[in-house]
């Protein structure tokens, strides 16, 4: 990869100022795919400015009816963490089953939401729990933080600190993960909240996105077979070596089901 | 720019200074001659670089030398109990003809070790989902997944 300057941010308040300081910087969280990218010199940074050391962005706790996860917090800890296990059990899962073993005890919450990879797990969790990314500066509503394929609402500069979680009554994430990347091929989560359910998929178009149709049907009785009529419409979904528009389609309709059948 | 690194290796105290782009793989091999943590892929899939870092497992491929400040980095070297033996979860590869090989090995046992210390007595299906980030082009895991569950027992046993 290309030499680059390195960083060890002591707060929040430093790596905001490295931040500032540098020409073309990029944070490093747990670099499970920053690293990767700049190995293929598909990014060359000219600072990495590491947050490993930033003590704010630590730890998982409840604030009422919210689950706060730091954005330093890894998969692994998400997955065997008590706390989430018994708020957001789906949420555990879904760590669980982010990418490998290895990568779960390295990747963080926070870089992965930042990276807004089309395919990954996480932007499903946020988007159907209503989620809401705490930044250094601002607080931004799930809805408006993911904006297609790896762009997000955040600034030049701005640092991801925690996600906070809207406790559902009942959520599942139903994952169909390409076999070589462990990326979702198609990954459907269901949250079954106070203000009516919500159905986020990831994986299958070009970002997360939320399918209103099955959202509409299952708020109006919440059972398997009320997403028979559904229509999933595949124009807007991808195509690619690994599957078509069509096929993906499909397992959004079978992802969403299965979560249904787990929640009810 | 050098980065100045100090960090404890098999339990060892290791002081360097390396570049910020210094791969932990390239670290410990081309640095330290511990040539034992294998670069399969180079891109973070097939597991032969795995390590532990302050008893986790990562790849080390895919990580930094400098992200491992002050850390207890543990490699194959390290997990025998003395020279010339074999940790149990290493004879159990052996008993049980757990490599063919022999290249994904050091990759397998490291996970190993982290894959045990969550699961004492690992039933099959937690094995194979277990060596979700290993990847072995010759033995069909089979006798791996075997070599796991013995290696569990002798540990835990």
């Amino acid at each position: 990869m290309h030499s680059f300057i390195f960083h060890r941010a002591t707060s929040l308040a430093d790596a905001a100022k490295l931040l500032k300081q540098a020409e073309d910087p990029r944070l490093l969280a747990g670099g499970q795919t920053l690293i990767a990218a700049m190995k293929l010199r598909l990014v060359a940074p000219t600072e990495l400015v590491d947050l490993s050391g930033v003590a704010e962005l630590a730890g998982i706790r409840r604030e009422g009816a919210s689950l706060v996860i730091g954005a330093s917090v890894r998969h692994s800890e998400v997955a065997a963490s008590d706390l989430v296990r018994k708020s957001i059990p789906a949420l555990a899962a879904l760590a669980g089953g982010i990418g490998d073993r290895m990568v779960r005890n390295r990747g963080t919450l926070g870089g992965s939401v930042a990276n807004n990879d089309p395919a990954a797990d996480y932007p499903a969790a946020l988007l159907a729990l209503d989620a809401t990314v705490h930044t250094d500066r601002r607080v931004i509503a799930a809805a408006d933080f993911f904006r297609g394929m790896y762009e997000t609402a955040l600034e030049s500069g701005e640092i991801i600190t925690a996600v906070h979680f809207a406790v559902p009554q009942a959520a599942a994430y139903e994952k169909f993960p390409n076999p070589a990347s462990r990326y979702a091929l198609v990954g459907v989560f269901v949250a079954r909240t106070d203000t009516g359910v919500r159905v986020a998929v990831t994986g299958a178009g070009p970002g997360v996105f939320r399918q209103a149709a099955m959202e509409q049907a299952l708020s109006r009785h919440f059972a398997v077979a009320s997403l028979d009529p559904v229509e999933v419409p595949a124009e807007t979904l991808n195509t690619d070596m690994h599957a078509s528009a069509a096929y993906r389609a499909h397992l959004v309709r079978v992802g969403a089901q299965r979560a249904v059948a787990r929640i009810a | 720019m050098l980065v100045k690194l100090s960090l404890s290796v098999n339990g060892k105290p290791v002081s360097a200074e390396v570049e910020g782009r210094t791969l932990l793989v390239d670290f410990l091999r081309e640095h330290l001659r511990l040539t034992g943590t294998h670069v399969g892929c180079d891109t973070a899939q097939c597991g032969a670089c795995t390590v532990h870092i302050d008893g986790m497992a990562v790849k080390s491929c895919n990580l930094l030398a400098v992200q491992a400040e002050g850390a207890s980095v543990l490699t194959i070297e390290g997990v025998a109990p003395a020279e010339g033996e074999l940790h149990p979860m290493q004879e159990a590869f052996r008993q049980h003809h757990g490599l063919q090989c022999g290249f994904c090995t050091p990759g397998m046992v490291m996970s190993a070790l982290d894959l045990v210390k969550q699961h004492p007595d690992p039933s099959e299906e937690e094995v194979r989902a277990g060596l979700d980030g290993n990847l072995c082009r010759c033995t069909g895991y089979q006798n791996i997944v075997a070599a796991i569950r013995a290696g569990a027992r002798a540990l835990h046993g």
